[in-house]
């Protein structure tokens, strides 16, 4: 079983969750084929993650994402290389290429794949369903498959060797550049919520967007990104790509970091796969202390500068 | 949808999602696309048909999409069984309707994929959006943004496209007693599916493992819960 892994980058680095694909597919199929768009500075992870051989795509009209040209691109390589499977990360970009690619090629589809498949009869992926809340054990029929993993689920392995790098210029469809992207905003040199292994959240206990540095400063001591609750995006004290919730970004860290949020069932909902759960809050009525592993009782504003003050000490 | 509020459970071995006690909405996401699609239409004329792939017991819930502002719907008698499937039922409905623009949520909120919208734009030839911010159409063409991890793209389309929408592409809108009763007389049609059959099969449900309990530690004791961090979670 060939298997081709999509590589996403991010400031021309190869995203951490495109690694995990790659491990993925080593791990279901021995010979992983990646591809990957635009310029990248450390394509040698991808050897290391798994890959054997790199399709390279350095068209100038593919260096950024487009849709429905890279599902295209995707459909194309795996004809090419024989691919049977198609791994790669649930993301913004990945969501629609997966399914896009699965019509294409007729594949089926598992999205938020959290553990490796169990192929001892058909092939049976576990997804993460009602928001985390759930595990729905799912078989996938027909001949090619493609998978969406959940972030920070699947362990990176680094026992691949170095990948040969292959040109691939794929067909160019008029049609498929009707989307055009104007302007991309975007925070540069942030680590990016979705894909981070530290998280700190903070609600409305803060009180103002005035009181975010010392949520900041905890967040540069642990090497954490940043998110907030609902309310807090909603009066616009964060910008809306950091809430975190049922109908905002869900994170899977492996510490999240709540401070000053109560722990409604609607936020849970964004963060019940983390793997550990700290939270801060001045009343212990709060119901996230419910959902928490660890837990202060505390005023934040006197926890958060001493918690920061405490891990730079234990970093020496 | 079952609501957000929902406890999650299963019946018949794991087999069966557990409907006891669980309200079923219209997704939240499903909720905006809605409410952005009665903007427009505000803003522009033109119709909006309520289409749900679901068993007879959605009806409640699309006589309130209709009370918001729908002007007729489709219900295609199924088990929406996964996402291909349902795709396929909106093609069949697309392709008869002529539609300017297919809007929905950008996931529902049970399975999560986020792969319908573009699995129909795909069946459709034309292009798919998702997740979508904000939707402004002028004549024969579209603006909107997409969020991306870390910020937000802004892009011009034509017409016709798919979107899969988000906050705060809109407010949620609440039927007002005249919608309510005009849902009540607005048409809604039952067909059957197309035979299409799903490609993937939930074979079992599981919960995850419950959380072992809260430990506390003092405010001023800090250096113990960078210890336990550090030592016993190993996560920092």
């Amino acid at each position: 079983m060939a298997a081709l892994a999509f590589i996403e980058t991010d400031e021309g680095k190869v995203k951490k969750s495109s690694l995990e694909a790659v491990s993925y597919a080593h791990a279901t199929s021995g010979d992983v084929v990646a591809i990957v768009f635009g310029t990248v500075t450390n394509l040698d992870s991808v050897g290391a993650a798994g890959a054997s051989k790199v399709l390279h795509v350095q068209d100038e009209k593919l260096a950024s994402p487009n849709i429905m040209a890279y599902s295209s691109a995707i459909a194309e390589a795996m004809n090419q290389e024989g691919a049977d499977l198609l791994v790669l990360a649930k993301s913004s970009l990945g969501d629609p290429v997966s399914a896009r690619v699965s019509i294409k090629v007729d594949a089926a589809l598992a999205a938020n794949v959290s553990e490796l498949p169990d192929t001892s009869a058909g092939y049976t992926v576990k997804k993460s369903i009602y928001t985390g809340k759930a595990f729905a054990l799912t078989s996938l029929e027909g001949s090619k498959k493609i998978i969406s993993i959940k972030k920070n689920a699947i362990a990176i392995k680094e026992d691949g060797g170095a990948a040969e790098v292959v040109a691939f210029s794929p067909a160019i469809n008029d049609g498929d550049f009707t989307v055009v992207t104007t302007k991309t905003e975007k925070a540069e040199g942030d680590i990016l919520l979705p894909e981070a292994d530290l998280v700190v959240s903070g609600g409305r206990g803060l009180k103002g967007p005035e009181n975010w540095g010392m949520i900041e400063e905890l967040a540069k001591a642990l090497g954490a990104a940043t998110g907030c609750s609902k309310p807090v995006s909603d009066m616009d004290w964060r910008p809306h790509h950091e809430h975190v919730g049922q109908t905002g970004i869900k994170v899977s860290p492996s510490l999240y970091i709540a401070v000053g949020i109560s722990g409604a069932i609607q936020h849970l909902a964004g963060v019940n796969s983390s793997k550990y759960i700290l939270v801060i809050n001045k009343d212990s009525e709060a119901p996230f202390f419910k959902a928490a592993d660890y837990g202060v009782v505390g005023d934040a504003f006197e926890v958060v500068p001493k918690l920061t003050e405490a891990i730079k000490k234990a970093q020496g | 949808m079952p609501d957000t509020t929902s406890r999650i459970a299963f019946t018949d071995g794991n087999t069966k999602f557990d409907k006891n006690g669980v309200q079923f909405i219209i997704g939240p996401y499903d909720d905006y696309a809605l409410a952005r699609a009665v903007e427009l239409k505000e803003q522009s004329g033109g119709s909006i048909t309520a289409l749900n792939v679901g068993e007879a017991e959605t009806e409640p819930t699309i006589r309130k999409a209709l009370a918001i502002g729908a002007d007729d719907a489709v219900r295609i008698n199924a088990f929406p069984t996964d996402a291909l499937f349902v795709a396929k039922q909106i093609e069949a409905v697309a392709k008869e309707g002529n539609y300017d623009l297919i809007l929905m949520g950008r996931e529902s909120i049970d399975f999560n994929g986020g792969q319908v919208h573009s699995m129909v734009g795909e069946l459709l030839g034309i292009p798919s959006v998702s997740p979508v911010m904000t939707l402004d159409v002028d004549g024969t063409s579209a603006k909107i943004t997409r969020e991306i991890e870390g910020g937000k793209e802004h892009m011009e389309l034509p017409l016709p496209f798919v979107a899969g929408c988000q906050e705060p592409i809109a407010e949620w809108k609440i039927p007002n007693m005249r919608g309510i009763m005009s849902a009540r007389t607005k048409p809604l049609e039952v067909k059957e599916p197309t035979g299409d059959a799903p490609n993937t099969t939930v074979n079992s449900f599981e919960l995850p493992p419950a959380k072992g309990g809260v430990k506390l530690v003092e405010p001023d004791n800090m250096d113990e819960l960078v210890n336990l961090l550090k030592n016993e979670a190993k996560v920092i």
